[in-house]
């Protein structure tokens, strides 16, 4: 099937939910509130037409410097294709920007785990019902979602962790170990031997 | 009443009633290719509960890209799946181009298409070398490097690199193929089906080999498709799901090959897929070399990119409407489209995805990478639960991941 007729289809079958149809360069992309993408997503993955069988993708985008006005702050993008039938689809869920959460799609694609932990972790969008939401990429204590459009490609500080790591050294070194004495005595220059 | 020691002798059962215990396997490990964590919940042998921690070589690829243009981010590609990074750089270059709308002749798309093969040749290469030390058989590993340097070798003579290419370009590839490369590829493909047939002699119907494999770690095809696995692990489940035949890219709707399918899901299946792989994409390439047509090697409206001895980078420069330099590229924004495009290829670990969204910069606005290999370890816990501690080394092996890939 088109792509387009696909859309279609679930224009159909949602009307309230699809807010918009666009297609670039053959491929379509359906924008659609995001309170009931475990419906759409189910009903595209069984109904007979369409069985989009493999979720190919899972990722958030942060619309915050786009330019179109109509979009929300974050939207969550599932790439859907399907084997047998050979045709796919994007379905783009709009998620706003307050307390930015969305339902999660592990009852469908028990894969999407990893893909929404993921998206959690780098974006912070909140998947409910999800199994185990936890950082996956970045250590635990990580303050902040790297790939949000206001977080700084350089920071100013060091990560909270290292000063433990630090203290953690200091505390070792009572007991005789002492890397940094190692590391000079290994790889740095030989005091003895300079002028 | 049984004496201390014939108690201590008794081989434990897992019963699920024994005293459990956790156990950290990594991320030093050397069977978990790279810095994997696993962490184990463990009753006797068998394990209950497996969760794997990922992280360790986490670099924000896609925040970088962000910030870097279309040209620059080519070389980050590289440092995905380094094992085969001529294919990460295909994937790349074929989503930039359809997402710029910018043409590839065709000489460039079977040079491609050269690449790409050899790359899996190189990955599945190492896949069975380290597969087999995993499980203990050091022959293969000695045999299997051996014929990799030949390719590594082939690689430097095409681009001078041997790990990190960046050999494909938007729009085209670097340097076009010298007669030395492609005599020596002849041999190369001439000599290369005889050993394939040498390491399944001596592991195809090895009793050791068959135990550590046949019925262990088995996915069914729905399992599979759940669980989001690609490449020959999925096919290994008997779907039939190759993106070369479904998404034909570069010059693969020109060539004849078949796609290998199993049936079992087990680690002997998958095996099985990538070792025929070999042999098909042998057949691919001796295509490619004997269709090879003349012609450029980079397109008209390709962006340039200032090469380090100031040659032309392709062959006719400074026809283009761009005119020929970089930095005139960026300049001129009527190039860049508005839009996103998802354009995924079939690299040795399975489908490798970019999912780009363009606003009319000279920037990607969101680069996302859809890595097989962080699916197929997330998978991991999944196949893993309820089989043997031993046989987890076995499943790392044969989902054949890449933690540079994974972490991104």
């Amino acid at each position: 099937m088109e792509s387009m007729a696909i859309a279609d289809c679930l224009r159909e079958q949602f009307p309230e939910e699809i807010l918009q149809t666009q297609t670039f360069q053959g491929q379509t992309a359906v924008i659609i509130r995001p309170g009931r993408v475990v419906d759409i997503l189910r009903w595209l993955r069984d109904a007979e037409a369409v069985r989009m069988n493999h979720l190919r993708s899972l990722c958030g985008v942060d619309n915050a410097r786009r330019k179109d006005p109509n979009l929300s702050r974050f939207e969550v993008v599932y790439h859907l294709t399907s084997i047998p039938l050979r045709h796919e689809i994007r379905i783009r869920a709009q998620v706003a920007e307050e307390q930015p959460c969305i339902d999660s799609v592990v009852c469908l694609w028990s894969g999407a785990n990893w893909l929404e932990r993921e998206t959690y972790d780098l974006m912070g969008i909140r998947f409910n019902n999800h199994p185990d939401l936890r950082r996956i990429l970045l250590p635990e204590d990580w303050q902040g979602h790297p790939l949000r459009k206001e977080y700084p490609l350089k920071g100013r500080e060091e990560w909270a962790g290292m000063t433990d790591l630090l203290n953690r050294v200091k505390e070792l070194d009572q007991f005789g170990f002492n890397p940094k004495a190692d590391a000079s005595g290994q790889f740095g220059p030989n005091p003895e031997k300079q002028p | 009443m049984t004496s201390p020691l014939k108690q201590t002798l008794e081989c434990p059962v897992a019963d699920g009633e024994g005293e459990r215990y956790s156990l950290r396997m990594g991320p030093q490990h050397p069977a978990t290719h790279g810095v994997l964590r696993v962490d184990l919940e463990l009753d006797g042998e068998t394990i209950v509960e497996c969760t794997p921690q990922v992280g360790y070589l986490h670099r924000g690829f896609e925040k970088l890209a962000e910030n870097r243009t279309y040209s620059q981010a080519l070389i980050l590609t590289d440092r995905l799946d380094y094992i085969a990074a001529m294919a990460n750089n295909v994937g790349y270059c074929l989503a930039v181009e359809r997402l710029l709308a910018i043409s590839v002749p065709q000489r460039a798309q079977y040079i491609r298409t050269i690449v790409c093969e050899m790359s899996r040749l190189a990955s599945h290469l190492l896949w069975l070398a380290t597969h087999a030390l995993d499980i203990g058989a050091m022959t293969v590993f000695l045999y299997c490097f051996r014929e990799r340097e030949i390719l590594l070798d082939l690689f430097e003579e095409l681009c001078g690199a041997r790990l990190t290419f960046s050999y494909p370009r938007i729009g085209g590839v670097r340097q076009d193929v010298t007669t030395a490369f492609v005599d020596e590829l002849q041999r190369f493909l001439q000599l290369f089906p005889s050993k394939v047939a040498e390491y399944e002699t001596l592991i195809d119907t090895n009793r050791i080999w068959l135990k550590r494999t046949v019925g262990v770690g088995v996915v069914s095809g729905d399992e599979a498709l759940a669980l989001g696995l690609t490449g020959a692990c999925l096919r290994g489940s008997g779907v039939d799901y190759d993106l070369r035949k479904h998404q034909p890219y570069d010059a693969y709707d020109q060539v004849e090959f078949e796609v290998p399918i199993g049936s079992d899901g087990d680690i002997y299946a998958r095996y099985r897929c990538r070792m025929e792989e070999m042999h098909q994409s042998v057949r691919i390439i001796q295509q490619c070399l004997d269709q090879l047509p003349p012609g450029p090697i980079i397109g008209p409206d390709a962006p340039d990119l200032i090469m380090p001895n100031k040659a032309p980078a392709r062959m006719e420069a400074g026809t283009n409407r761009y005119g020929t330099g970089l930095i005139r590229l960026i300049r001129d924004r009527s190039c860049y489209l508005d839009g996103e495009i998802y354009v995924a290829t079939e690299v040795p670990k399975g489908e490798l995805g970019f999912y780009f969204i363009s606003d009319g910069s000279s920037r990607p606005y969101r680069m996302h990478i859809r890595s097989p290999s962080f699916i197929h370890i997330g998978a991991l816990a999944a196949i893993a639960r309820g089989e043997m501690v031993a046989d987890l080394i076995a499943n790392i092996g044969s989902l054949d991941v890449v933690l540079g890939e994974c972490d991104r």
